[in-house]
């Protein structure tokens, strides 16, 4: 848990710490001060050097403060009594007692799986070995409280009783946000248990006990473990656990540096517990105390008094793992969004990590580049390849060097060093950055990158002030910022000439299956408005860009559009054998110039075809006019291809149906996934050579071979879109919505990408749609600002801590006017020789997405079992190698996770399950296709919603608050009959309607008058004029707008059949397809855990 | 009987035909001996406007070998209603239609004055005439705009019902289809890529899709029969439509950057041409025109690469066997051509260029299959302009005058046998007993195909009498040809003509006299010519001209009267007397010296001269001059250096150029405008008199001939001074002591020096 703080983020810290101020400092600056060395904490909370401090003190601070509240004193012994318990194992996290005691009446869902705890034998089911289980149960619970707690176990212990059990209530124990819930649901204090893993048991026993207990749980959260058990006795009492664990997070502000994590969770869990007390209901919502506890109840509770109820996960023997005590998603993002949301993030410190991509929040460039550009999994990383490897923890960064940035951000200044280009190091190339050292008076610069020294050219040359500094540092970019762009010279262009605007060719899908659809009649009157909307470039006022049109079924049909003809001409190219462009004049023009010829074309197209009786398609020859016609050109541009069958005519890259089902789950399933011929790379490669980037529109009725044809758009950094059984009226609106947005997104083509970095690492690998002719150059035919790349480090060499690494990512591309330019990112990242550092400063969202999509690629080349086996693997063995190098020593038992990987168990779990990795029955072949080449361009926000889906009730909030509601796990015990969710992972969007949902809000918001009378299926809400229906509607709308693809709605009723599809997405259950249950798989981590440990 | 003379032109009217001996030696031996073969000049659709055509089938012998149709050479027998062939002797029985024949009551095929007659066949469908434009599209904009209003003008002149078809080409190819409205669509071909006739056909929709699998449902029927129509269109239906279309049709547009040629794929565009028709009317007349401004620069058939700094061939090259795309584009060409003719199409291109544009390699399209040839400088001239407008002139009946996909079939009696036929047909390989192993020509065959023809279109036929000298033909024998042409009328009906003569036999020995007097030096001038310049398609030149002397030598050597070894003695009759003139000039003309001459312009000259009829061909060989003076009417002078006088004016016809020549003092006092002065008014009209004669022949001429109009000392008066024979030169200019003429700049040898020659050999005893 508190490892978690590391997150925590400042900001959320200065806000408690107003409060804690009087506790904390007192009693913890002493013991921070203390605490700090007390190694353990200072481990987990380690991450974020400022929140470590922070932590430290929290947890020095608060055990004195536990002593001072009562809770807390009780607490603390249980903390420690907890710690023994888990010491001894089994306990899970505090639950515990409560638990059992919970579970007992709650027999509930939850428990079941977990139940293996020793009390309740019979529920232990779960994981096949039931000794594990139990075993896991125990230290689970253990673990998550202790998780923060963890490392500093011993003196912790002690130390923590007090804080811990507050510390751990919140912290671990987000689960106090659970508890809040049963409280209200049921009675359930014990929030705690949540407190993470483990503990889970512990949850359920809460609600029983919440009753009693209720403030208790609170307590327990944090420290999780340790205080957890305790807690159930008082704990109980203390309720307010459930903070704990987010309480973890927190301390980390209020501490200095000095003193990583675990001194600061201490103080915060306190705020929490204190909070708590009250909250907790408040809190329920955020069932994922874990890292956002913080936040939510900080600003709660803000004070600290709850402590003692802390305790009260810990507490019991673990039975089975209370759902509610297990690290939540839904609360680690509260957290960050509470604390880190409000003020902007300051990119002037090297290794800082940033807030979650949940979280809002501004960018001040000062030298490094905006973590919208580049995410790394962590923020520090080791010095040396040995440690690299003992820590499993993959390298990488997650860049997306054209993303769009919010308003209120500066797009990138543009540098124009003049004819001799950007200035850069002699040696390795590296662009002129921040930085750069300047010497002897600032007649050389140093190399950052490669050390080399390098003459300034006398037109560069700068005086240097008493700093070292250039007097005009802050007036150059290149020399203040973290991410600016060059104008490219000639020297950057293609056959040394400055490219011409590029071009978008349109080809559209004339067979009989696009026409009968009305596809290709609701393409071309899109197209005649959206024409006006090409993008172009800064305040320019029409765009350079110039179009074309291709329409095709077995052959092609090329169109003269020159404005000088009263009518268009059609060209019919049926040599697909051997395509060509049979036309240069007149066939890419300026919109305006030939608009009329133009909507003249549109609005023939439709109904030339009209009778067509062509079933076949082609596909490869058509890519390829496009692309000879851009050659023809000589410009870069995009093709938009609007496909809709399985190309069977006789040409080059003719497919047949290869989908067979009884190839999932064997070594042939790869092949699947891998393209039927090699036509489709060749093609993509002289695409690229061309600048030539393909999106894809796919409208098929049956199997397409999505794996083969989304080969040349992967490989172009193109995009494609699925629309399975394409019908006008239910399709129309995603449909156009997307083709706008793709259209006019800004773009960039024909570039080149190569990331630069200092001595030490280097990029060994990359992910993401693009195609590399070397081992370095990331060559992209087209680049938009959804485009991420994703790029692994490995070490060759030591680095050094005190120079730390350094990221440069440039970016050659031409802009969508046809200007060539530069996109430079720098990043500095910290170098650590301790691994707690490294724990401390990881980005558990960034690492999903890298290891989702190393998994992707992965299923390529090998049965999905072993890509499945490789992840559970090393996600097992950074885990283990944290317990055991960076937490305090504990019993084997407790499954303690660094603060900021707590969610990588159930993240990771969420890939585990996702279509690619785990098939359902209902899972097309297409479809696993279609996601596994989506994700691979993902950005971390996109991963993160979409293998953990956002799950929204509707009608708690009041109805006037304008905000988003707070999330809720995804789950079906998360669901109350009586309420309605919102369901959303960047791709699809349900409406899910409760059986019992009062008849007002069915009247207002369905215009029907019963539940009954609700069309399953829907997909729009009628427009109605009340206050309801309003917010509903405009939750759908903002929810859309925050997605690069839009989201068709589904409305599901509960018990309805169409629930099936929508169960899939709750993740945290056991899914149909044989995906376990968030706490059965936290449970089988922490086996394999224990296995790699012993 | 009239005289020879006036029995050959006779002959020549009613059947016309023309034969070099008029008189046949009776034995093989004689016959070679004779030097000029036994030969004939065929004209098969002479204009008959007397002769109108019956509405019946012809009568076939019932021999299977034979097959020769009814004629009044067969020997009738009128009771029992039998008619024994002429040339198999079968005695056949007349048909039930032929129950009323008595000697009274003849049919026309049996009248002697039907020796030609033409049967009209009502069976079979009758499909429309088809024409399919090709037409180029790098050219200058001027040129090409020209050509434009040149087509449009066309399609008020085809037959409404006629089908008319468009393909554009120059980087690529485009198939315009004419059926749908609003957008135009055509099919495009890369042009660099060969492409089979099966896979054009594909690529066009023009095979039948196999969809009857996927739609079996009853919609469709009515689709494809027609799925051809969508690039063939009645003209009436869419002349609008196409109208528009070629006033649209833009330059290709794409670049060609400096020192380049534009890429022109000709090759291409006429494969697919050939194609297109291949797979949709096959056997149905129709004429593929191609309009080209270039040589063709890419894909199959081109002729010279696209930098302009590689000239194309010239007759150096081919030579020095240094022109590189020569013999693939021949080839390629010839594939196409053969595959034309098979198909009973026709191909004419016309190419208008300045510089060369390939005829060389692409000729046999036309040659084989009967279409025209047309080069001009441009297509913005008169010349091709009315040339254009000349294919579409109609006869006295209104009809084209054009026919197509024609078989000429020859029977001939058992004496002679059948060598070969030049001119625009090709073989269709037809063995039988009548055929000779010798070939002279187009050999090997009885029949041949000639998929274009028109009423001028005529045909050397060489045969060989095969009677052995020790079985004499009885006094009074006479040997029989018979020409069948089968053809498809302009009115696209089919008809038959057939025409059927006969000749004396003499025997050589005892009737020399006859067979001299009998002799056609003029038809036999143009069937030798003809034989020279089939040879010179395929050999050296020299090799040709030594061939042609040494035939002449033999043959004045035979038919001269002469002292051994006494050049003065020597004398030849009237009826030979002009035959070594003519030979000088043909040794001159451009069909076998081929300098100055480009290698198109050689195709071009050899084209026409082996299709033109007799009175064109000999002007061809010995061009004919006119004088103006105002000594006297105009009046046919020699073409000769002597005949270019000051005072004169000259025309000179050559066939392809017509020049008008001033002479010294006429260009003085033109240039002083006494033409416009009232008192010389005669000067006016002695000025115009030959502008109008130029214009009578320019009216009745196809194609258009260049016309020339030039004066003393201009540079146009080149065309006359290579023409003439250069009886005086700077060698001699002061030797002959005239002083009338204009001394030519030339080594070559003049018509005195060659008769020098001629004669001291002749009369030799050494060869």
């Amino acid at each position: 848990m508190n490892v978690n703080q590391s997150v925590p983020p400042v900001p959320s810290f200065g806000q408690p710490q107003p409060v804690y101020p009087g506790y904390h400092q007192s009693s913890y600056g002493g013991q921070s001060g203390s605490t700090a060395p007390t190694i353990p904490y200072g481990a987990y909370n380690g991450p974020v050097p400022g929140y470590q401090q922070t932590l430290p003190q929290g947890m020095s601070r608060a055990p004195p403060s536990s002593g001072a509240p009562p809770a807390s004193t009780a607490q603390a012994p249980c903390g420690q009594a907890a710690y023994g318990q888990f010491g001894q194992g089994d306990v899970q996290n505090g639950p515990s007692s409560t638990v059992q005691m919970q579970r007992l009446p709650g027999s509930q869902p939850f428990g079941s799986p977990l139940a293996p705890v020793g009390n309740q034998p019979a529920v232990l089911q779960p994981y096949g070995p039931p000794p594990t289980s139990a075993q896991v149960t125990a230290q689970l619970s253990g673990m998550q409280i202790s998780g923060a707690v963890a490392p500093a176990p011993p003196s912790s212990g002690l130390g923590y009783g007090p804080p811990t059990s507050l510390a751990s209530a919140s912290g671990s124990f987000p689960n106090s946000g659970l508890y809040g819930s049963y409280p209200q649901g049921q009675a359930p204090p014990l929030s705690q248990a949540q407190g993470h893993p483990g503990i889970q048991t512990s949850q359920r026993s809460a609600p029983s006990q919440a009753s009693g207990f209720t403030p208790p749980a609170s307590g327990g959260p944090r420290l999780p473990s340790m205080t957890g058990p305790l807690l159930p006795g008082q704990s109980f009492g203390g309720p307010s656990v459930s903070q704990p664990n987010h309480v973890s997070s927190p301390p980390p502000q209020a501490l200095p540096p000095g003193t990583q994590m675990t001194g600061p969770l201490g103080p915060l869990p306190p705020m929490h517990s204190l909070q708590q007390p009250g909250y907790q209901p408040q809190q329920n919502g955020s069932f994922g105390p874990a890292r956002g506890p913080q936040p939510n109840y900080g600003s709660p509770y803000p004070a600290a008094p709850t402590f003692g109820s802390q305790s009260g996960p810990q507490p019991l023997p673990p039975k089975r793992l209370d759902p509610d005590a297990i690290p939540s998603p839904i609360q680690v993002i509260e957290d960050d969004r509470n604390n880190r949301g409000t003020e902007p993030f300051v990119t002037g410190v090297r290794g800082q990590v940033p807030p979650l991509v949940t979280t809002n929040f501004l960018v001040k460039d000062q030298g490094n580049a905006s973590p919208r550009y580049i995410r790394c999994t962590s923020y520090n990383i080791p010095c040396t390849s040995d440690m690299a490897k003992q820590a499993q923890v993959p390298l990488a960064a997650v860049i997306k060097p054209l993303a769009s940035l919010p308003p209120e951000e500066a797009s990138p200044y543009v540098v124009d060093h003049g004819e001799s280009g950007p200035l850069r190091c002699n040696r390795c190339k590296a662009y002129m950055c921040p930085f750069m050292q300047f010497i002897e008076g600032g007649r050389r610069f140093q190399c950052c990158f490669c050390s080399c020294i390098n003459d300034v050219p006398p037109q560069y040359f700068q005086h240097l002030d008493h700093t070292g500094k250039r007097v005009d540092a802050y007036d150059r970019p290149e020399l203040s910022l973290g991410s600016y762009e060059f104008l490219a010279t000639v020297d950057y262009c293609k056959n040394n000439k400055f490219p011409s605007p590029p071009a978008f060719i349109f080809m559209i899908d004339v067979s009989y299956n696009a026409i009968r659809t009305g596809l290709v009649r609701l393409l071309c009157e899109e197209l005649k408005s959206l024409l006006d909307f090409l993008p172009r470039e800064g305040g320019a006022e029409e765009s350079a860009i110039r179009v074309g049109f291709v329409t095709y079924n077995k052959v092609l049909h090329f169109y003269n559009v020159k404005s000088s003809l009263a009518q268009p001409q059609m060209m019919v190219v049926s040599d697909v054998a051997d395509m060509f462009v049979p036309l240069l004049d007149g066939f890419l023009v300026n919109v305006n110039e030939s608009r009329a010829v133009i909507t003249s074309l549109l609005d023939q197209i439709p109904e030339m075809f009209a009778d067509t009786r062509e079933t076949e398609t082609v596909f490869v020859p058509v890519i390829q006019a496009g692309m000879e016609a851009l050659k023809a050109a000589e410009c870069a541009g995009k093709l938009f291809l609007f496909h809709t069958s399985l190309p069977i005519a006789e040409a080059p890259g003719k497919l047949k149906n290869r989908d067979d089902r009884k190839l999932i789950n064997t070594d042939k399933e790869k092949t699947l996934f891998q393209p039927q011929t090699g036509a489709y790379q060749t093609l993509a490669k002289e695409c690229v050579a061309q600048g030539c980037c393909v999106d894809l529109f796919l409208f098929p009725n049956q199997y397409v071979d999505v794996a083969t044809l989304s080969v040349v758009p992967q490989l172009t950094g193109g995009s494609v879109y699925k629309y399975a059984c394409f019908q006008v009226e239910n399709d129309q609106e995603r449909f156009l919505s997307d083709l706008r947005r793709d259209v006019q997104k800004v773009v960039g083509f024909d570039a080149v990408m190569r990331v630069r970095t200092s001595t030490g690492i280097r990029a060994v690998d990359f992910f993401g749609a693009f195609y590399m002719s070397n081992t370095t150059d990331v060559e992209l035919a087209g680049l938009d600002g959804d485009k991420t790349v994703t790029v692994e480090f490995k070490h060759d060499d030591r680095l050094n801590e005190e120079s730390g690494a350094l990221l440069q990512c440039a970016l050659l591309y031409t802009s969508c006017a046809g200007q060539r330019r530069l996109r430079i990112h720098n990043l500095a990242l910290n170098c650590c020789t301790q691994l707690a550092d490294l724990y401390r400063n990881c980005e558990t969202d960034t690492l999903i997405n890298y290891m989702a999509k190393f998994a992707y690629r992965g299923v390529l080349n090998s049965p999905v079992k072993a890509v499945r086996d490789t992840l559970i693997t090393q996600c097992a063995q950074i885990l283990a190698c944290y317990r055991k190098n960076c937490a305090s020593p504990s019993s084997a038992g407790q499954l303690i996770l660094p603060e900021c990987m707590k969610l990588l168990p159930v993240y990771l779990n969420c890939v585990l399950k996702s279509d690619v990795l785990q098939p359902g029955a209902e899972i097309t072949t297409d479809d696993r296709a279609y996601v596994r080449q989506l994700v691979t361009s993902m950005d971390v926000a996109e991963t993160n919603v979409f293998f953990y889906p956002r799950l929204l009730p509707l009608t708690k909030s009041p109805i006037e608050s304008t905000t988003e509601p707070p999330a809720v796990r995804a789950s079906e015990e998360r669901l109350s009959n009586g309420d309605m969710y919102l369901l959303e992972n960047g791709l699809n969007l349900f409406l899910w309607v409760g059986a019992s949902v009062q008849q007002g809000v069915v009247q207002s918001l369905f215009s029907v008058s019963s539940f009954s009378q609700i069309t399953s299926g829907l997909s729009v809400l009628p427009v109605l004029d009340n206050p309801l229906s309003k917010k509903v509607r405009g939750l759908i709308d903002s929810l859309r707008a925050q997605r690069s693809r839009y989201m068709k709605l589904i409305v599901v009723k509960q018990e309805d059949k169409l629930e099936m599809l929508f169960k899939h997405f709750l993740v945290e259950d056991k899914s149909l397809s044989g995906g376990a249950s968030y706490v059965d798989f936290l449970c089988h981590m922490h086996k394999e855990i224990r296995q790699l440990l012993s | 009987m009239a005289t020879y003379l006036e029995f050959i032109q006779q002959n020549e009217e009613r059947d016309g035909v023309r034969f070099s001996w008029n008189v046949w030696p009776s034995s093989r031996l004689e016959a070679t001996r004779m030097v000029v073969p036994l030969a004939c000049l065929l004209t098969p659709l002479k204009e008959r406007p007397d002769l109108p055509p019956v509405q019946y089938e012809p009568v076939l012998c019932s021999r299977p070998t034979c097959k020769a149709v009814l004629n009044p050479l067969c020997q009738v027998d009128y009771r029992a209603k039998l008619w024994a062939c002429n040339f198999c002797f079968q005695r056949n029985q007349f048909p039930p239609a032929y129950g009323g024949i008595s000697e009274v009551n003849q049919p026309a095929e049996l009248m002697p004055q039907f020796s030609t007659i033409e049967y009209m066949i009502q069976r079979g469908a009758q499909s429309p005439l088809i024409f399919l434009y090709v037409v180029d599209t790098c050219l200058e904009e001027d040129d090409l705009q020209a050509l434009k209003e040149s087509l449009q003008m066309s399609l008020s002149l085809l037959p409404p019902d006629a089908l008319v078809g468009l393909i554009t080409f120059g980087r690529m190819v485009q198939v315009h289809e004419l059926s749908c409205e609003g957008i135009s669509k055509s099919y495009v071909f890369r042009g660099t890529k060969d492409l089979t006739a099966k896979q054009i056909q594909d690529m066009l929709g023009l095979t039948k899709p196999a969809m009857p699998m996927q739609q079996a449902r009853p919609v469709q029927p009515q689709e494809h029969p027609f799925a051809s129509t969508r690039f063939l269109q009645p003209v009436h239906k869419i002349d609008m439509n196409l109208t528009d279309l070629l006033g649209e049709l833009q330059r290709d547009p794409w670049p060609v950057t400096q020192g380049k040629r534009p890429l022109r794929s000709t090759g291409v565009a006429l494969s697919i041409a050939v194609g297109l028709l291949e797979g949709t009317f096959p056997n149905t007349g129709a004429r593929i025109m191609l309009f080209t401004g270039g040589p063709p620069t890419q894909g199959p058939g081109m002729v010279v690469g696209d930098e302009l700094k590689i000239p194309i061939r010239s007759w150096h090259d081919i030579e020095k066997d240094n022109a590189r795309f020569m013999k693939k584009a021949t080839k390629h060409y010839e594939m196409l051509a053969n595959r034309t003719a098979a198909n009973g199409h026709c191909i004419d291109i016309y190419a208008c260029a300045l510089d060369q544009t390939g005829l060389l390699e692409m000729k046999c399209c036309a040659n084989l299959t009967g279409g025209y040839m047309v080069m001009g400088d441009s297509f913005n001239t008169s010349l091709f302009k009315q040339t254009f407008q000349r294919i579409f002139t109609k006869d006295f009946n209104g009809d084209f005058r054009m026919a197509f996909g024609a078989t000429l079939d020859v029977k001939t009696s058992r004496e002679l046998k059948i060598a070969g036929a030049i001119g625009p047909c090709v073989s269709l390989n037809v063995k039988g007993p009548c055929v000779s192993e010798n070939e002279l020509g187009v050999g090997g065959t009885s029949q041949w195909k000639i998929c274009g023809l028109d009423p001028t279109s005529t045909f050397g036929i060489y045969f060989e009498v095969v009677n052995q000298h020790n079985a004499p033909i009885p006094q009074g024998g006479r040997g029989a040809i018979q020409f069948v042409t089968h053809y498809q009328h302009s009115s696209t009906q089919r008809r038959i003509r057939v025409t059927t003569i006969a000749r004396n036999w003499a025997d050589v020995q005892s009737q020399l006299r006859h067979i001299e007097a009998a002799f056609d030096q003029e038809a036999a001038a143009v069937l030798m010519a003809r034989l020279g310049v089939f040879r010179a398609e395929s050999e050296e030149g020299p090799d040709v001209l030594r061939w042609l002397d040494r035939q002449l030598i033999r043959l004045c050597q035979k038919f001269g009267q002469y002292n051994k070894e006494d050049p003065t003695s020597f004398r030849l009759s009237d009826s030979f007397s002009l035959y070594p003139q003519f030979m000088f000039h043909l040794r001159r003309s451009p069909f076998l010296q081929v300098f100055n001459n480009s290698p198109d312009e050689s195709s071009y000259y050899r084209h026409h001269f082996a299709r033109q009829d007799l009175t064109q061909s000999l002007i061809m060989i010995q061009p004919i001059l006119y004088s103006y003076s105002f000594h006297g009417p105009p009046e046919p002078v020699l073409l000769d250096s002597s005949s270019i006088l000051a005072d004169r004016i000259l025309l000179m016809d050559t066939f392809f150029q017509i020049v008008i020549y001033l002479g010294e003092t006429i260009a003085q006092w033109c240039k002083a405008g006494y033409q416009d002065m009232p008192e010389y008014e005669n000067f006016k009209h002695l000025l115009q008199a030959p502008l109008d004669d130029a214009q009578e022949i320019l009216q009745a001429r196809f194609p258009m001939p260049r016309y020339i109009n030039t004066e003393h000392g201009g540079s146009q008066a080149r065309f006359l001074l290579s023409k003439v024979n250069p009886s005086q030169t700077h060698n001699n200019l002061y030797a002959w002591g005239q002083e009338t003429g204009a001394p030519i700049l030339t080594d070559d040898v003049s018509l005195q020096v060659f008769m020098d020659h001629l004669k001291k050999l002749a009369v030799s005893s050494a060869c």
